[in-house]
């Protein structure tokens, strides 16, 4: 586990660290498509100036930069002022010397009409092999969006699986008494609100589409689950039975949420349609239960229950039915999350008083404790896996944290004079 | 600001007891023209239910003592509050047209939504208890409001203890 000190850096200071240091390191990883996994090492890739960038409303290129050496994986190489375009076969020799193990070559051009283009390429400099390239046509609204998604092809043709700059978070602000369920870019920017209200307002989970957030407000002084459709505004009460409606969960296919409903007494996990219509309950037990999440194959639902006497992480079929318990370590498991492949579950654990993320391998069993933080709260997996988003403290503030499934990669979101908290991380585009 | 807004919610019971006590009064002494009306019947219901509201606030009463404190991460009711909730229990079987909420909430410490279960279940607590001796179903009413509203934001093992609580107000009193 690393020092304490290293998570605390924001990640513009990260990146600046590793935009200052990449270009004296020598190049110490190879190319290889299985990169990913734990204690993999960085890929040096060279992101020159897009040919006919300075046409463009926001420098791509920097921010495909930027998105690569957060991932982790990625390791900036200085080439000054190069300018590549995608149509030009590269200097492998150049760039090998330079430390570069891959290139991304572009050019940006204006075709009118507020409309512009950008082509690139990315090539593997050490196999002198060219990996693909993609075309892009955007207004200057989408020049973020399109950026991120570049990043995203750089980050699949060089690891093999896809990246997540263009997927977006949520995640609740609290500043006094006033709530906001914001939406952002993937790593905490350009953050729009959805719902601003004076009572809480926690748990969002995002449709599989991307296009819905479900979440609990207490805006009618008690938890109600809403759906929320973005683009629109639209909102819709899902939930409002007697007592407690929380923790809401979409089902993979949309459809259907999972839920806790206290209709019946105490917190029990139920089903019930998107589209409205009566609940089914799932879980028949005398104890809590809570936090539902669907398997990304939709046929189980993993949730925290506290019928062994302490909360811990349970399985159920997602039609209901027996459960098998899942957390075994210490006395206090709660907040599941799955992974997109359905091999990982992230969840908070109380180690000797401290309430930090951990990480279990449902298949070899093995548990990592991936924060040295205290009151960590909501881990979210990134859609491809290889991150997990959380709420925990900066400062007596809460803030967010990001940190890779390996534990190597730390990011901190903070907003100044606020509280950051819940984040739920969103899928990709479609 | 529940503290606040308790005795500021006490105070204004005084008032209207204190007023429709002027009523009674002026009943009694009143004019010829009060009784012609009949004015009379329609004040005589309350003055059960302003008793039973002066004994809900008399200090010296258990009544007026409203808050259930938890162990951490428990539901159960420990016995220094049986009697408190026994007196409750007793005072809605006694007065059925009173109805209470009982709002359970937790610490801040853990899950939100771990904690928001904590809070119903420690009302759900509290319902099963004032039902034991001799409440109606329909006169309580359980929710909970998680770690989301804390009467203490200090990150003492006193102000958790606090926070562990559940609180039974009566109507017109949320």
């Amino acid at each position: 586990m690393r020092g304490f000190a290293h998570h605390l850096f924001h990640w513009r200071l990260v990146v600046t660290l590793l935009l200052a240091t990449c270009a004296a390191l020598p190049a110490r990883a190879q190319l290889t498509v299985e990169i990913t996994g734990a204690g993999g090492q960085r890929i040096p890739i060279a992101i020159p100036y897009l040919a006919g960038e300075e046409l463009l409303p926001t420098p791509i290129s920097q921010i495909v930069g930027q998105d690569l050496a957060k991932s982790g994986i990625f390791q900036l190489v200085d080439v000054g002022l190069l300018r590549l375009p995608e149509d030009q076969i590269p200097d492998y020799a150049n760039l090998a010397v330079r430390g570069a193990d891959a290139v991304l070559a572009g050019s940006a051009t204006v075709l009118g009409a507020g409309q512009y283009e950008v082509r690139v390429r990315v090539f593997d400099t050490r196999r002198q092999v060219d990996l693909g390239g993609i075309l892009y046509r955007f207004t200057p609204s989408q020049t973020r969006a399109t950026a991120h998604r570049i990043a995203d092809f750089v980050y699949e043709k060089l690891t093999g699986i896809p990246g997540y700059f263009a997927s977006r978070l949520a995640y609740v602000v609290k500043q006094g008494n006033r709530y906001e369920l914001r939406i952002s870019e993937a790593d905490g920017s350009n953050s729009v609100p959805a719902l601003i209200s004076q009572e809480p307002i926690i748990s969002p989970a995002w449709s599989p589409d991307g296009t819905k957030v479900a979440y609990v407000s207490f805006e009618a002084k008690k938890p109600i689950v809403y759906v929320h459709e973005l683009a629109t505004g639209q909102r819709r009460v899902v939930a409002n039975f007697k007592g407690s409606n929380s923790a809401p969960a979409f089902s993979p296919d949309g459809q259907s949420i999972a839920l806790a409903l206290t209709r019946d007494g105490i917190s029990q996990i139920y089903l019930i349609p998107v589209s409205g219509g009566g609940p089914v309950r799932l879980s028949r037990s005398s104890a809590i239960d809570t936090e539902p999440v669907f398997s990304p194959d939709g046929r189980h639902l993993y949730f925290t229950s506290d019928r062994g006497g302490s909360p811990q992480i349970y399985r159920m079929p997602a039609s209901g039915g027996a459960a098998e318990r899942i957390t075994f370590e210490g006395e206090y498991n709660v907040s599941p999350d799955v992974s997109p492949d359905g091999k990982l579950l992230t969840f908070v654990t109380r180690n000797q008083g401290r309430y930090q993320v951990a990480l279990l391998d449902l298949q070899t069993r093995q548990q990592l404790i991936l924060s040295d933080s205290t009151r960590d709260e909501s881990p979210s997996f990134a859609p491809n896996g290889r991150m997990i988003v959380y709420a925990s403290e900066f400062g007596g503030r809460g803030s967010l944290f990001a940190v890779s499934t390996d534990g190597k990669v730390r990011l901190r979101l903070s907003a100044e004079g606020a509280d950051v908290r819940e984040p739920a991380w969103g899928p990709l585009p479609r | 600001m529940k503290k606040l807004l308790t005795p500021a919610v006490f105070c204004l019971g005084i008032i209207l007891s204190a007023c429709s006590s002027t009523g009674t009064v002026e009943e009694g002494t009143g004019s010829v023209e009060d009784r012609n009306v009949g004015a009379v019947t329609t004040v005589t219901p309350t003055s059960p239910r302003s008793a039973a509201l002066a004994a809900l606030r008399d200090p010296n009463s258990p009544l007026s003592k409203r808050s259930i404190y938890f162990d951490f991460d428990s539901y159960v009711v420990k016995p220094e509050f049986q009697s408190l909730v026994q007196a409750h229990g007793r005072f809605l079987a006694q007065n059925p047209d009173f109805k209470v909420l009982i709002q359970g909430n937790a610490d801040e410490r853990g899950s939100r939504e771990y904690n928001l279960a904590l809070g119903q279940k420690r009302a759900e607590a509290v319902k099963n208890a004032l039902l034991t001796f001799g409440a109606r179903e329909d006169q309580v009413e359980a929710v909970s409001l998680g770690e989301e509203k804390p009467i203490c934001t200090d990150r003492t093992e006193e102000c958790y203890a606090q926070n562990r609580r559940a609180d039974i107000l009566y109507s017109g009193e949320f």
